[in-house]
Order: structure tokens, then C-alpha cells, then sequence
């Protein structure tokens, strides 16, 4: 894989990425908190509760974007 | 199924509005379109203030609408510049006039409140009047609500069963996917990067690439009505350079505009921009023919899908797993949307 893209760029950003070659999904909240489940519904409920139940150890380190912007 | 209201629409292609009276009915409300001879696009409601006869059944003298039924003639601001038999036009004869904007080859018109029409709030899909794109483009009545056509695009590992032999291969449903939600900007994005996958024949005879590839779909909703798919097709193992221009690949800009009509009824407007091949006539023929055939491999399904849904009880439970994560936050946007214009409307 090319690894989970990050596109969206705002402040208020919520992602659920599928982990390759897993069932799995990991929540990453903007406030850096993470939660994996097994379907989509539950890890929306939580993420969108934000900030209920979500506490980030540490501040969440910056990404680079892993692909160039295609030319409009 | 509910609309959101006070936001943009596309109601048109610019090239269907002209000199004839073109009729659309926009989250049930029946708009008449045409063009001035300056040139100037205009929606107005499409029933006469007297009789309610619609007035894309009449016809254009000059810049005004004159009904078919007894003469009430409108102008572009849709207020009755004429009445018959008399001299006197009462106040209240005219017929509501809507916003509209054209804007990259679509006619958007604005479906609410006017004072709260902000053209800069249109998203923008500038692939379909940019002269280094080639551009082939339709549109398809739908008999099905629109959120039916809002999950079919975004989740699309469905290519790969009801498409299969044009646009879908194994790769797409097995391909797991990022789902990214902006919630100050209302933007859905769907990422799924196929490394090493077969080609299907849209892509093989288009840019005539022979072997696997590495193929790229991000999907940018902006909800409710603008879907762009910006796909990325190259030989496999071909990537982005760091910097610079992306030369190597070939890019494909994929747009639909999903547009309610009535309840059970949508306009599915639908045009792929592309960077390759842009002055060969039959690749642009071939296209055409088969995303027409794509479309319509998806009309049938959703109308079986509306009749479906139509007859069940309500409250049916659906099961949502891993595919469906982009779908569910397109509906949670779009639900957010409808109760916004719900209140906006009681104030």
C-alpha cells in the first residue's frame, strides 16, 4: 500500500483509516485521540462525541502528506 | 426523504439553457429555465401566479415569459410586467426568482432563503472548462431518492460486482480504504490507493496502457450536491515524482452533481475530464459510451433499490461493515445539512 493518505487539512479533521491486510479500524479524533474497532458505526459514534471520551496521551505528532496534488 | 434547503444546486448544464424554456424540479420545486439574449441565465418558478400553469409551457418574448394560458407575462426578476384585459397589475404578481450562478459548465441555482445565497460558497470542479481536460459528460433522471446515489458513490467497491468488465476489477473491493471528514468545511474524503491491480477495459483502451497498474481513487464529496473522483491511473510502480508535476500517470476528474428532484427522483449529472488523449475523438467516444453504459448499470440498481425501499417498513435495520465508512459520514453530513435548513426555515 501506499500508505493511509491524509488530504483534508483543516483544524477539525476526523479520520478512520482501514489497517492493510486487517479487519480493523483505527479512529484518530483531531484532538489526537485513537480508538480501533471492528465497524464503522461504533467508531463514529465516537469519534463525533468529541470531546467525550477522548483523551490524548501525547500531542499528536505532524504528518506530511504522502503524495504530491494532482494538477487541476 | 428530507432535503437540505438554503444550499446550491445544479439545476443544468449551461449548454441545455438557451432560447427555449427548459423545465427542472429541484427538491420539488418546479423551476423554469432560460437564457437572455445578453446571455444572462434564469431560474424562475415555473408556475404562473394566476392559474399556476407552468410557464416552461409558454413562451419567451424577448427577455419575458409570456403564459400560455391567459397572457400574464414575467420578467427575468420574475415580477408580471403585463396583464390581460387591464391596466392595473396587482402587487403580488410574480413568480419567485433564484439565485443562479454558472459556473464550470453547470448552472447552479440556489434552493432556500436568497439573502443567504453566498456564491462563494459553490464548490468548484474547474476540470470541465479547463482547455487541457477533454470532457465527455450526460445526464440521467434517476427514479430513486438521492441518498441512494450518494452511497452508490461513495463506497465503490461496488465497481467491482455491478461494474465488473468496465470500470471494476478485484483490486477495488479488496483495497482498504482512509475516509477523512472535515467537519468546519463539510468535506467527505475517500482514499483508496491500489499499488499493483488489473486494469479494466475503461482505463486499458482509453490511455492504452498495457499490464497491471497503480490506481489511485480520492473522493472528495462536498455535500449535498458535488462529487469529484479524481483518479490516478499509471503503469504499476509508477508514482507521484516528489516534486514537480505528475506526468507519468494519467488523471481522470470524475464529477457528478447529485441533485434532488422530488422525493423519489433525482438528476444524476455525471461528466468525466481527462489529461490524456484529449484530442482523440473516438477515445472521448469510448468514454462516453461507457461510463453512459456505468451510469446506467447504476440507474437500474437504485431504481430496483427505491421500489425496495419504498415498499418496507420504516426503521429497516441495515448492516454497515468496513466499506461503508465514507457512506455513513456523507449521511451524518447531509443529516446535518437537512436539520440546519429545518430550522433556519422556522426562524
Amino acid at each position: 500500500m501506499s500508505g493511509p493518505a491524509r488530504m483534508l487539512t483543516g483544524d477539525r479533521v476526523y479520520r478512520i483509516h482501514w489497517m492493510p491486510g486487517t479487519d480493523i479500524l483505527r479512529g484518530v479524533c483531531h484532538c489526537g485521540a485513537e480508538r480501533v474497532a471492528e465497524e464503522p458505526v461504533e467508531l463514529w459514534e465516537w469519534l463525533l462525541a468529541h470531546p467525550q471520551g477522548h483523551h490524548s496521551p501525547v500531542p499528536p505528532a505532524p504528518e506530511v502528506p504522502t503524495r504530491t496534488a494532482v494538477p487541476a | 426523504m428530507a432535503f437540505a434547503r438554503n444550499q446550491w444546486y445544479v439545476a443544468a448544464y449551461g449548454s441545455e439553457v438557451g432560447r427555449e424554456l427548459l423545465a427542472r424540479t429541484v427538491l420539488g420545486e418546479p423551476l423554469v429555465l432560460y437564457r437572455t439574449g445578453a446571455g444572462e441565465a434564469v431560474a424562475l418558478a415555473d408556475r404562473c401566479v394566476h392559474r399556476r400553469y407552468p410557464l416552461s409551457e409558454s413562451r419567451l418574448d424577448g427577455d419575458t415569459i409570456v403564459c400560455g394560458y391567459h397572457g400574464f407575462t414575467y420578467d427575468q426578476t420574475g415580477s408580471c410586467v403585463f396583464v390581460p384585459g387591464q391596466q392595473r397589475i396587482p402587487r403580488t404578481a410574480r413568480v419567485a426568482a433564484y439565485p443562479v450562478v454558472e459556473q464550470d459548465s453547470f448552472v447552479w441555482v440556489f434552493i432556500g432563503d436568497r439573502d443567504r445565497a453566498d456564491p462563494t460558497t459553490i464548490p468548484r470542479a474547474p476540470w470541465l472548462t479547463d482547455p487541457r481536460y477533454a470532457v465527455v459528460r450526460g445526464m440521467a433522471p434517476l427514479n430513486a431518492r438521492y441518498g441512494l446515489l450518494v452511497d452508490n458513490l461513495m463506497d465503490l467497491s461496488h465497481e467491482t460486482y455491478l461494474h465488473g468488465g468496465y470500470i471494476g476489477t478485484p483490486e477495488v473491493a479488496n483495497t482498504p480504504i482512509t475516509t477523512e471528514v472535515d467537519d468546519e468545511r463539510g468535506i467527505v474524503y475517500v482514499s483508496r490507493h491500489m499499488d499493483d491491480a488489473e486494469c479494466p477495459p475503461f482505463y486499458a483502451r482509453s490511455t492504452g496502457i498495457q499490464g497491471r497498474i497503480t490506481r489511485w481513487q480520492d473522493i472528495e464529496y462536498h455535500p449535498p450536491c458535488l462529487y469529484l473522483l479524481h483518479s490516478r491511473i499509471a503503469p504499476q510502480g509508477v508514482y507521484p515524482p516528489a516534486q514537480g508535476e505528475d506526468t507519468e500517470a494519467f488523471h481522470a476528474e470524475i464529477v457528478y452533481a447529485i441533485t434532488p428532484s422530488t422525493e423519489n427522483t433525482t438528476y444524476d449529472f455525471w461528466a468525466v475530464a481527462r489529461d490524456f488523449a484529449i484530442d482523440d475523438e473516438s477515445v472521448s467516444e469510448y468514454l462516453h459510451q461507457s461510463n453512459h453504459t456505468v451510469v446506467m448499470q447504476d440507474v437500474t440498481a437504485l431504481n430496483i433499490l427505491e421500489q425496495v425501499i419504498a415498499a418496507e417498513p420504516e426503521k429497516y435495520q441495515e448492516l454497515s461493515i468496513n466499506i461503508d465508512t465514507g457512506g455513513l459520514a456523507a449521511r451524518r453530513l447531509l443529516a446535518r445539512m437537512v436539520d440546519a435548513g429545518r430550522v433556519e426555515a422556522t426562524r
